[in-house]
This record gives C-alpha cells, sequence and structure tokens, in this order.
C-alpha cells in the first residue's frame, strides 16, 4: 500500500508482539455501530502516474499568469520570485519540521524565523514583530483583538476606513460579531481615494478603541498616517496600519515613523506564489510596550549551557497551549515556511533591491496610468498619491473587459461588487512582471 | 559525573552568524533592469522612506549557504524519525510539492473571474465531497487556514445556529485533555469555558457531562481519540444526551488519522467537525505552518458555513459570496489553496482503500511501541490505545530523571522526542505518535534508543540530566529569554563569536 512500508510479514511479526490475531482486534473496543459503517467508498489508489495526468488535466483548465497577461492586485500580486527562494523551502530539513518545541535540534527553523522578525521590524519601522499570522486579513482581525486587550473597557468603538481591502473588512467584522462589547464603524474615503480624515475626525471620541487603515489601501492609495494618528491620539484611539502590498515598504515611509501602535499587513508580495490567494502569510508588527498582548509566536534570542548564542520560542505564556481560555489568540499552527520564503527573499533582494524593485513597479504603474488615462476612454477615479495600483473608471467596462479576454489580457478587478458606488471603476496594478510593450497592448486593447 | 560522549559537533553543524552580521555595502543578489525610473517625484517626500538601517546585502551564493547552514541545523521528518504525539508527523509524500507548483495551481490570481479556474474549483468541489466521506459529515467548507482556525469556525457556526433558535448560549463544556486551542476558541467565540475531567481509564463518562450540562452549554468539545489516544467510548451517549438538552457537539478531527475506515465522526453524534490537513491528509508541517483546517458540518448547520461557498451550477463552478445565514468570512480569498492541492494529491493517490490501511497500520505502530516500553516506562492508562500512546517518567523520577531529561536525550541517539508534558492532565507525559509511515526497523531503533535510555536513568542518571551533548547548542536558556526578551536583531546584540 502507498506510503506504508509493512509487509504481511511485518505485521505478523508485531500481531504476534501483541499476542494478537488481526489487526482488527486493535479497535475491537470501539462501538460496532460505529466499525460497521466505517468502510470509505472512494475510488481505489491511483499510481503516481495516473495522480499527475489527472492533475495535469485538472490544473490546464485554469487560467495563470503563465499563459495571460495579468494586471491584478487587490491583494495578491504578480511578482518575480528568485529560484533560490523555492530551493531553498523545498529543503526537507525546513519543510517537514515541525513547529520548533525542541530547540536544540530547531536552531534553523528558529533562526530564519528571528531573522524574519528583525526584518519585519525594519520594513515597517516597528520595534517588534511575532512570527506571523495566517493572512493578512486575519492579521487584521487579529490586531483589532489586540487593541481590545489593551485598551480599557470604555474603549469598544472600532473605525474600519471603507478603503480597507473588502475582505479585511469582513473578516473583522467576523471575529469581532461574538464580542458584544465592540461596536464596529465604517470611515468613508474622499475624493483622493484615501480615509476622509474630517469624517474620521468627527467620529473619533473617548469611545474609540481603534482605527483600522490601509496603507497603501485598497484602491492603491498611500494614505497620510499622519493626519490620521494626530486624530487618533488627540482621543487615545490607537492606530493600526494594514498593508497588503509590502513591496511598497521598498519606497514608502514605515508605518512605525508615523507613531502606528500596531502594523499588520500581507506578506505573499515577497517570494510567495499567488497559489489562488493561499497560502501565504501574514506579518504583525507593533511597539515594544505591548508585546506581551501580541498573539501567536515569538522567538527570542538566549543562550544555551555552554555560552552560546541559540534561538528559543519565548512568551509562551500568551498562548493556548499555556494560558488556554485566557490567551491572546486561539493560533498554533501558523504560515512558517511562506515566512521562511519572504526571509530568504528578502536576504537576496537586500536593501538596494528591494528599493530598486519598488521603484520600477511605482514608474510602470505610471507609465500605464498615462497612457490608459485620456486615451483610452478612461479617467483615474481618486486624486491620491500611489505606489503600483490605481483605480480607473469608464464606460462600457464589460465590453472592454471582453475585448482583453480575446487578446488574452485581464485588466483588472472590477469593484463594483464590494462597492456599488464604483459601477463603472476597476482596479489596474502593474508590477514588474508587467513589460512596457504589453502595458501598451493593454492601452491600445482597452481603447478599441 | 558520567563521562559525556565525545563531542560530535562538526564544521557541517557549526551555527552561521546572522544575515545582518554578514552583510556588505552594496551586494545583492538580484539584478534589475536599467530603465527610466522618476517614481519618487509622484509621491510626497513626506511619505517617502529613507535609509533601511541593518537590511541585508549579500550575494546569491551567500544567502543559499546561509539558509542551507540553517537547515543543517534542523531535525525533519526526511532525515529523523519524529514521533511527536498528537502531530501526526508522517512521510510527506513528493508528488504532493510537484503537483502544487503547476503553473497552473501555483500561478493563479483569485481576484480573476471565476470562469479562469474551474479546474481549481472542481479540484477544492471534489475535495470537500472526498473528506465528507471519510468523515462522514454532509458537508465541507475548505477556508480556515489551520485546526485553531477551524475551531473557531465550527464554534461560530454552532452559535448562529443556536441564536437562530432563539438563545446563543453562554457555555462550552471541554475535557481537561483537550487541545489549548479548544477553550482559547471558545474564549474568541465570546464563550465561557467550563472543564470536566475525564475519569481514571482516561476517557470522559456519561456522567460527567450530566453534571454540567444544563440550558445554557451551547456545545461540547470532544478530542476522539482524545489526546491520551484512547477511543472516547461514550462519545454516542454523551452525543445524545447533550443534544437532548439542546446543545451541539464540537468534534476535534485532529486525531482523524486513528479513524478513517475505522469509524466516522458523522455517525458519532457529532454536529461538527475541523480536520487538520497537514496531519492526517500528509501536507508538510513547514516548521509550523502553513496547514489547513477544514470545517465539516451536518445538514442542519451547512447555511452557517463561511462564504465563499463553492457551487456547482450544471457544468460550472461558481463562488457564493453572500449567504444569509453564513458566519461571513474567516480569511482573504479561498482558503490555503496550495495545501489543499497537496491533500487532493494524497487522497487520490491512497484511495478509500489506502485510507483505512494507514490508519490501521498506524495503529499496529503505536500500539507496538507500547507494548515494548511497557516494562521499563509507565504507561499512563492501560487501556488499548488508538494511534498514539502515553507514558510518564514516574519510573525514571526515583533517580532523579525526568520527561524533559529523556527527550533531551533522544536527540543523542538521532530521534526527535515525544511530545512531552502533554496532555497536562498525565503528570510527565511522554507522547509518541509514530504514524503508519514507519518500517518496524526504524520502530525497534527508537524502542532500543527508549530502553538505553530508562538503563542510562537507572545506572547514571547524570548523564541523562545534561543532554543533549551532540546537538548545534546544549539546552538554552529559556527563563532568561522570557525575563529580557531579545526579539530581534539589533547592531549591539552579541554576536556568536563572542
Amino acid at each position: 500500500m502507498r506510503y506504508t512500508p509493512h509487509t504481511s510479514a511485518d505485521q505478523k511479526l508485531m500481531l504476534d508482539a501483541l499476542g494478537l490475531a488481526s489487526v482488527d482486534e486493535l479497535f475491537s473496543h470501539v462501538p460496532a455501530s460505529l466499525r460497521e459503517r466505517a468502510r470509505i467508498a472512494l475510488p481505489d489508489g491511483l499510481t503516481e502516474l495516473a495522480v499527475r495526468r489527472r492533475l495535469e488535466y485538472l490544473a490546464a483548465q485554469n487560467i495563470s499568469a503563465v499563459d495571460w497577461s495579468f494586471f491584478l492586485g487587490g491583494g495578491i500580486y504578480h511578482h518575480f520570485i528568485p529560484s533560490a527562494v523555492d530551493a531553498t523551502i523545498s529543503r526537507s530539513e525546513f519543510s517537514t519540521s515541525y513547529t520548533p518545541y525542541q530547540p536544540e535540534v530547531s536552531q534553523g527553523t528558529l533562526q530564519a524565523l528571528f531573522e524574519y522578525q528583525t526584518l519585519i521590524c525594519q520594513l515597517t519601522g516597528m520595534e517588534v514583530a511575532n512570527a506571523a499570522v495566517y493572512d493578512g486579513a486575519s492579521a487584521a482581525a487579529e490586531a483589532v483583538l489586540m487593541a481590545r486587550r489593551i485598551q480599557p473597557a470604555n474603549k469598544r468603538r472600532v473605525l474600519v476606513s471603507r478603503a480597507l481591502h473588502p475582505q479585511y473588512r469582513a473578516v473583522i467584522a467576523t471575529y469581532l460579531k461574538n464580542l458584544t462589547d465592540v461596536e464596529l464603524e465604517e470611515i468613508p474615503f474622499d475624493g483622493s481615494g484615501g480615509t476622509d480624515v474630517d469624517a474620521l475626525g468627527q467620529r473619533l471620541d473617548d469611545k474609540s478603541m481603534c482605527v483600522v487603515v490601509g496603507y497603501p489601501n485598497f484602491f492603491g492609495v498611500i494614505e497620510d498616517l499622519a493626519p490620521i494618528k494626530s486624530a487618533c491620539a488627540r482621543v487615545g484611539a490607537q492606530l493600526i496600519s494594514v498593508t497588503t502590498e509590502p513591496l511598497s515598504f521598498g519606497l514608502l515611509k514605515p508605518p512605525g515613523e508615523f507613531g502606528v501602535d500596531i502594523a499588520v499587513g500581507e506578506g505573499q508580495s515577497l517570494g510567495v506564489p499567488m497559489s489562488l490567494g493561499g497560502p501565504a502569510f501574514g506579518f504583525f508588527a507593533c511597539q515594544k510596550k505591548f508585546v506581551r498582548n501580541i498573539p501567536g509566536r515569538l522567538v527570542g534570542a538566549t543562550v544555551d549551557s555552554e555560552g552560546r548564542r541559540g534561538f528559543v520560542l519565548t512568551l509562551a505564556t500568551r498562548e493556548q497551549h499555556i494560558r488556554r481560555e485566557k490567551a491572546t489568540s486561539n493560533i498554533c499552527t501558523s504560515q512558517t515556511l511562506c515566512v521562511l520564503a519572504a526571509t530568504v527573499y528578502l536576504s537576496l533582494v537586500g536593501k538596494s533591491g528591494l528599493r530598486r524593485i519598488a521603484e520600477i513597479n511605482a514608474a510602470r504603474a505610471r507609465v500605464a496610468k498615462a497612457q490608459l488615462v485620456g486615451g483610452a476612454g478612461l479617467r483615474a477615479e481618486f486624486s491620491g498619491p500611489f505606489f503600483n495600483e490605481f483605480v480607473l473608471s469608464g464606460e462600457n467596462l464589460t465590453e472592454r473587459f471582453a475585448r482583453c479576454a480575446e487578446a488574452k489580457i485581464v485588466p483588472g478587478v472590477r469593484l463594483e461588487q464590494w462597492y456599488p458606488e464604483l459601477k463603472n471603476s476597476f482596479l489596474i496594478c502593474v508590477t514588474e512582471m508587467n513589460e512596457r510593450e504589453e502595458i501598451a497592448r493593454l492601452g491600445r486593447t482597452l481603447a478599441r | 559525573m558520567a563521562e559525556p560522549l565525545p563531542d560530535k559537533k562538526s564544521a557541517l553543524i557549526s551555527q552561521p552568524s546572522l544575515l545582518f552580521e554578514s552583510s556588505s555595502a552594496g551586494r545583492s543578489a538580484v539584478v534589475w533592469p536599467a530603465e527610466e525610473l522618476g517614481a519618487e517625484d509622484a509621491i510626497p517626500s513626506a511619505l517617502l522612506r529613507r535609509d533601511t538601517v541593518g537590511f541585508p546585502e549579500l550575494g546569491e551564493l551567500e544567502v543559499v549557504r546561509h539558509f542551507t547552514r540553517l537547515s543543517q541545523q534542523n531535525f525533519a521528518i526526511e532525515s529523523q524519525f519524529y514521533p511527536l504525539g498528537s502531530c501526526t508527523m508522517k512521510y510527506n509524500p513528493k508528488i504532493n510539492e510537484a503537483v502544487a507548483r503547476f503553473p497552473g495551481f501555483a500561478q493563479l490570481h483569485p481576484l480573476a473571474p471565476a470562469g479562469m479556474h474551474q479546474g481549481a474549483l472542481a479540484l477544492l468541489h471534489d475535495l470537500e465531497r472526498m473528506l465528507a466521506e471519510i468523515s462522514g459529515m454532509d458537508c465541507v467548507s475548505l477556508q480556515p487556514s489551520a485546526g485553531a482556525q477551524g475551531e473557531l469556525t465550527g464554534l461560530m457556526a454552532i452559535r448562529a445556529c443556536l441564536s437562530e433558535r432563539g438563545n446563543p448560549r453562554k457555555k462550552i463544556i471541554v475535557p481537561d485533555t483537550a487541545h489549548g486551542t479548544n477553550p482559547a476558541s471558545s474564549t474568541l467565540c465570546g464563550y465561557d469555558v467550563i472543564q470536566i475531567s475525564s475519569n481514571d481509564r482516561g476517557v470522559i463518562d456519561v456522567s460527567a457531562v450530566a453534571k454540567v450540562m444544563d440550558e445554557d452549554v451551547a456545545a461540547i468539545m470532544i478530542t476522539n481519540p482524545n489526546t491520551l489516544g484512547l477511543f472516547e467510548t461514550n462519545i454516542e451517549a454523551i452525543a445524545a444526551l447533550v443534544h437532548g438538552r439542546g446543545g451541539l457537539v464540537y468534534l476535534d478531527g485532529a486525531n482523524l488519522n486513528a479513524l478513517m475506515g475505522i469509524a466516522k465522526p458523522g455517525h458519532m453524534g457529532v454536529d461538527v467537525l475541523h480536520m487538520n490537513l497537514h496531519k492526517t491528509f500528509s501536507t508538510p508541517h513547514g516548521g509550523g505552518g502553513p496547514g489547513a483546517g477544514p470545517v465539516a458540518v451536518m445538514e442542519p448547520l451547512r447555511d452557517y458555513l463561511p462564504v465563499p461557498r463553492i457551487v456547482k451550477n450544471g457544468e460550472r463552478f461558481e463562488l457564493l459570496e453572500d449567504s444569509a445565514k453564513s458566519v461571513g468570512r474567516v480569511r482573504s480569498y479561498f482558503g490555503n489553496f496550495g495545501v489543499l492541492v497537496r491533500a487532493y494529491t494524497y487522497i487520490l493517490s491512497l484511495g478509500g482503500d489506502g485510507l483505512e490501511n494507514a490508519s490501521r497500520m498506524a495503529l499496529l505502530n503505536a500500539n507496538y511501541i507500547r507494548k515494548k516500553l511497557a516494562k521499563s516506562y509507565q504507561i499512563a492508562y492501560d487501556e488499548p490505545c488508538m494511534h498514539e500512546c502515553i507514558f510518564t517518567d514516574r519510573i525514571q523520577h526515583k533517580s532523579g530523571v525526568s520527561t524533559l531529561d529523556i527527550a533531551k536525550r533522544l536527540l543523542d541517539y538521532g530521534y526527535h522526542p515525544p511530545t512531552i508534558y502533554f496532555p497536562l492532565v498525565v503528570s510527565g507525559a511522554l507522547m509518541i505518535e509514530p504514524t503508519e509511515t514507519e518500517t518496524p526497523e526504524t520502530l525497534d531503533g527508537f524502542i532500543a534508543a527508549m530502553l538505553a535510555i530508562a538503563e542510562e536513568a537507572r545506572a547514571e542518571p547524570e548523564l541523562v540530566k545534561q543532554a543533549p551533548y551532540s546537538t548545534p547548542v546544549r539546552r538554552l536558556d529559556e527563563a532568561r529569554a522570557a525575563r529580557k526578551p531579545v526579539l530581534r536583531w539589533q547592531p549591539d546584540l552579541p554576536s556568536d563569536d563572542s
């Protein structure tokens, strides 16, 4: 049988040692009413060749970024991944190990996580980062829950920017639904595509627990966090920034320099394939004074009994396996191998490479915007500064998208499903994977 | 004191410096095209980054060597037997890895129109159906990212269902043997936790549940087999009792590897179940994820499953984003798709017969170890075990040797230790789960090491108490790490050569 090495002689020998005649006797104490109906009605196992062919067939029913030209963003991005990333995470010493509970034989994973925590601190300008959570959306929800642990019980109103990724807003709502002390309120965006700071100022009061904004936000707009932070500070609300495109950190001022309390986001852009949106990871960073309220794993440096530097999981008294119902989060298994991919990716691109690639993304997005606005009968929906995504509006989008599909181009993400007020708008993303000639072809096809 | 083993440390396992300590200004492993930029002009300078102090600057070989050397410091399934209880460290087949990397899976964008990933949706739809068949449940959602998120999602479904029946209720019953995620998820779902004790045979008595079951109890969370490796033989009666008082039954499926073809949760009176695909369905643990924690429910709870739901409309698969009764969205996009592809591949490879055989051989391996160690280590509960067996350090304790010492000494013998000090109800627990993918020869090697350690503990306890000797680092000062947390590199962090 596949992946079970026991010959019938092996089984006999083992059963003899147990003084049993058959394997069935091992579970004769399971009630017969259950055993009798337990047969699994699935086809018998397939050969590796047959499995491969079946999966090849299914993969061929999909249209990937290799087949067509994608201008798709909205939280998951098509970026170049150097070969060394997959080669490294494919090493089975990393991929087939468990959560590093035995530090003496897990220094590889532990040191890599310590390096990752450092890289995230450097990128976000924050003081501490955990070893990641599931994805950007659950990171945003965990950040709100962390603010709830920190803030006094009379501050329980959460203000979420409507320009935050709509699925992230949905996940925050799901996580808060059963915590009856918390209220959730949406803050509108303005003509810049950024959070309406005046509206936010009016809604903030001493009941406000935290404010959640995208940086850049779902429309690709780089929010100026300085006035938002000032408004929060006046009433003692925490500011949570959420970044779905962390490559933007190559160019943008880190959230920590604005005085953000908790900076979270999606890490997929940093060397993890799109894979229909998962698995990747959620990064999570905050100010040091909140460290005992942070969810998830933390790796810390220490020494061994001979004085050598080593790394361990630490501050575990926050976590579910120790604190149980009083834990800061229920998270256990996280996304470590994807975190490792990001650590390798950031090591490879390095300081200058990260800036360069961010510049290329921003430059090509500007080339695209210049070509598409006006010439193609499209207009820019928002006036705010952007990184590699922006919103375009125009008539006949369905026809235009159909034309693009014939030319094997996906020009962007229609926004109507989340924003009825943006019925004629779509979000377009341009990365280093979109060559200038491809951008020109998009312009011609959309305009025709 | 006994002579320690000769120092086996070699150049192979010496610890590399941190990335930040080996950087040299101006190095990069990636070359980008030269082209007109000028992007900075379009972004207000107040929003631009200055320097990123300390960020790594390395060439490709330096990076690759760094991580290769780090990898050599890890124990892993492919290099060591890894009998970590409750974690199901079975072999992770290579075909799964190859398939998940097909561009037709790995290069899909989640916000492309659904028509562009019909193959992926067909796969997910089929996987839902397969997991329903294996578990005996009616309906599956693949959304949750890991087991704990599956628990939270399942409890939310329970809460939504009970709310609609008029009262969400206040409490969840959790046995003392449960994983810590059970009570943590209950709190996150707005419930209080009532803990009940298992009996002297390691399972839950119906009377223990009856004592706390009332109209305030929303559900009981049961792990079956439980974390003692024992089948909860009263589960049907417990479910009937809970249902009789209007509550629901949640099953933690972390130990599903013991049940395939032996018993189906759907027949036990279970209303909601989560499964850990990174355990039973062989997707790699990755040093702590990514996993996947699908949640399965019986028909009356179907409408509460999270969105998006995959629906088949004629020959087309569509995504249902809105559903009035749904608990909502628990994460972005479609779950950990790449993990789901691997699990699907595994189920196709084994088939119904192979999955049944996997559970049977998992039981055989666990019982074999249990039998062979029973004379030298105290068995926690003298009951037939399923896929894992639990010992304590009671015998070794007489010479001052603890479970931690035994675990550390196993490292010198080249084995990853079992799960230790869990479940909490067993003092000094050693929880051994060999899984079905190991040969009897491997088990015999492990058994020989355990017996040798038992003998060392008797004759030379100090030898065991100072272990390990042959690992890249020796016992680490965890108290110091927690007292003065150093959670990131800073230029003044003492380097290893100091």
